[in-house]
């Protein structure tokens, strides 16, 4: 049977993609986010997973405003990096893993969550900065991924109570796929940040810790937190948050198993305009 | 009966929600057109008759000859559709994100490494933040203006 392993969860600004990109990371505005990494890349070395879910939201790459899916899972068997209008990162194909993808939308759709199944998408920065993140710049990915992409652009967004919902959902979907797959699922985007209005560039270091915190050890609590907070406490596009707690709801505790070991946590301000949050949770 | 739109008290802040998505609509897909290597070059070449190929009104094509990037958020524009216009002027997103406070990109960015805008007084409008109406703009361009 395939299993959740662990979660990951990280921000994914387009800088920082950037700033691989241009060889800038040992530029000494970028060295203590890289830092940060260091030890995750060594944690990836160590736990390599057979598959990653990956949630991200598309930011008008994709999906423009012709249709815009509330969660849709990519069942493809490969996407391409897309050209966001600075040109395609120069990064690896992101091989997919159909089998698996077909396998959890049929089970996530029978549990009453309306998945958009998607057969042809290229992927953004929100899902190639997380892996670079975790895994350097490979001549190839480290295995196959299953891009979940979330409308976090338009609102009403899901709210974080029906996120983590999903993943619970998820996790049961993972768990009766007859084959012995370890699945790691990563949460991404966030943390604090504003892009839009004279309120630009807020950034909430308390809150963001505090809702790290909560995400951790009370994850019913963080679900229950409405959008208008964290648009208030976190900017306009601190809604992202809610994706993590897709990958939180998919986790042992959450079905009665025991409490996850925290085995990375780390928070950094700023990458260009964002507060940047990073945590990996093991199951145990 | 009106719908529950908790967010319009936010200082500074337009939430991208269904309405705005719908007076946006053509703003938006004409940002998305740029996603083109060879639309962005036709845009630079004549972006008046680009953007006239357009069904927009004539104020969503003026706020984007402006690179006025409040007002096109004003007119349903969305930021993540907008950043193609930076994309294709060569601006990166604390650039752009920076524009829209009024403070030079220097300005900006040493308010980002000094630890961000505070929350403070910027939760709701009537409070005293830097976010708020009367304190626009921001830095130099709002002191010039005493």
């Amino acid at each position: 049977m395939a299993k959740i392993s662990a979660s990951v969860y990280t921000s994914h600004v387009p800088a920082i993609g950037a700033a691989i990109d241009l060889g800038k990371t040992a530029d000494p505005y970028w060295v203590p986010l890289f830092k940060g990494y260091e030890p995750s890349k060594e944690w990836m070395e160590a736990n390599r997973p057979d598959v990653i879910f990956l949630v991200y939201n598309d930011h008008a790459t994709a999906f423009s405003l012709e249709m815009i899916p509330t969660f849709a899972i990519g069942c493809a068997a490969e996407f391409q990096p897309a050209d966001e209008g600075w040109g395609p990162r120069p990064v690896p194909v992101v091989k997919g893993h159909p089998e698996l993808a077909a396998h959890i939308a049929q089970s996530v759709i029978q549990d009453d969550f309306d998945l958009t199944i998607v057969n042809k998408m290229d992927v953004d920065h929100g899902l190639t900065v997380p892996l670079n993140l975790l895994c350097g710049s490979p001549q190839e990915w480290p295995c196959p991924v299953i891009p979940f992409a979330v409308n976090v652009v338009q609102y009403p967004v899901p709210s974080g109570r029906r996120c983590y919902n999903l993943g619970k959902a998820i996790r049961k979907a993972v768990e009766s796929f007859d084959k012995p797959l370890k699945v790691q699922i990563w949460g991404t985007g966030g943390m604090s940040h504003q892009l839009q209005g004279p309120r630009a560039g807020l950034i909430n270091r308390e809150w963001d810790n505090a809702w790290l915190d909560k995400l951790i050890a009370d994850p019913e609590g963080a679900a229950a937190v409405p959008h208008i907070d964290y648009v208030r406490e976190a900017g306009s596009e601190g809604i992202e948050l809610v994706m993590w707690l897709i990958a939180r709801g998919a986790m042992d505790d959450v079905a009665g198993g025991p409490a996850p070991k925290v085995a990375h946590r780390f928070y950094h301000v700023p990458a260009s305009n964002t507060g940047v949050g990073h945590l990996i949770l093991e199951n145990q | 009966m009106a719908l529950d739109k908790p967010y319009k008290d936010i200082p500074g802040t337009t939430i991208f929600d269904a309405d705005q998505s719908r007076l946006g609509y053509h703003l938006n897909q004409f940002c998305m057109s740029l996603m083109k290597a060879a639309n962005r070059e036709r845009f630079k070449a004549d972006e008046r008759a680009y953007l006239d190929e357009w069904p927009m009104t004539e104020d969503q094509k003026l706020a984007v000859l402006a690179r006025d990037l409040n007002r096109c958020i004003a007119l349903g524009g969305n930021i993540y559709f907008l950043a193609k216009i930076g994309a294709t002027d060569g601006k990166s997103f604390q650039q752009m994100a920076g524009s829209m406070t009024g403070m030079s990109e220097d300005e900006y960015r040493d308010m980002m490494i000094k630890g961000g805008r505070s929350a403070e007084g910027n939760r709701y409008i009537g409070e005293d933040g830097d976010a708020q109406p009367q304190h626009q703009p921001q830095g130099q361009a709002g002191r010039k203006k005493d």
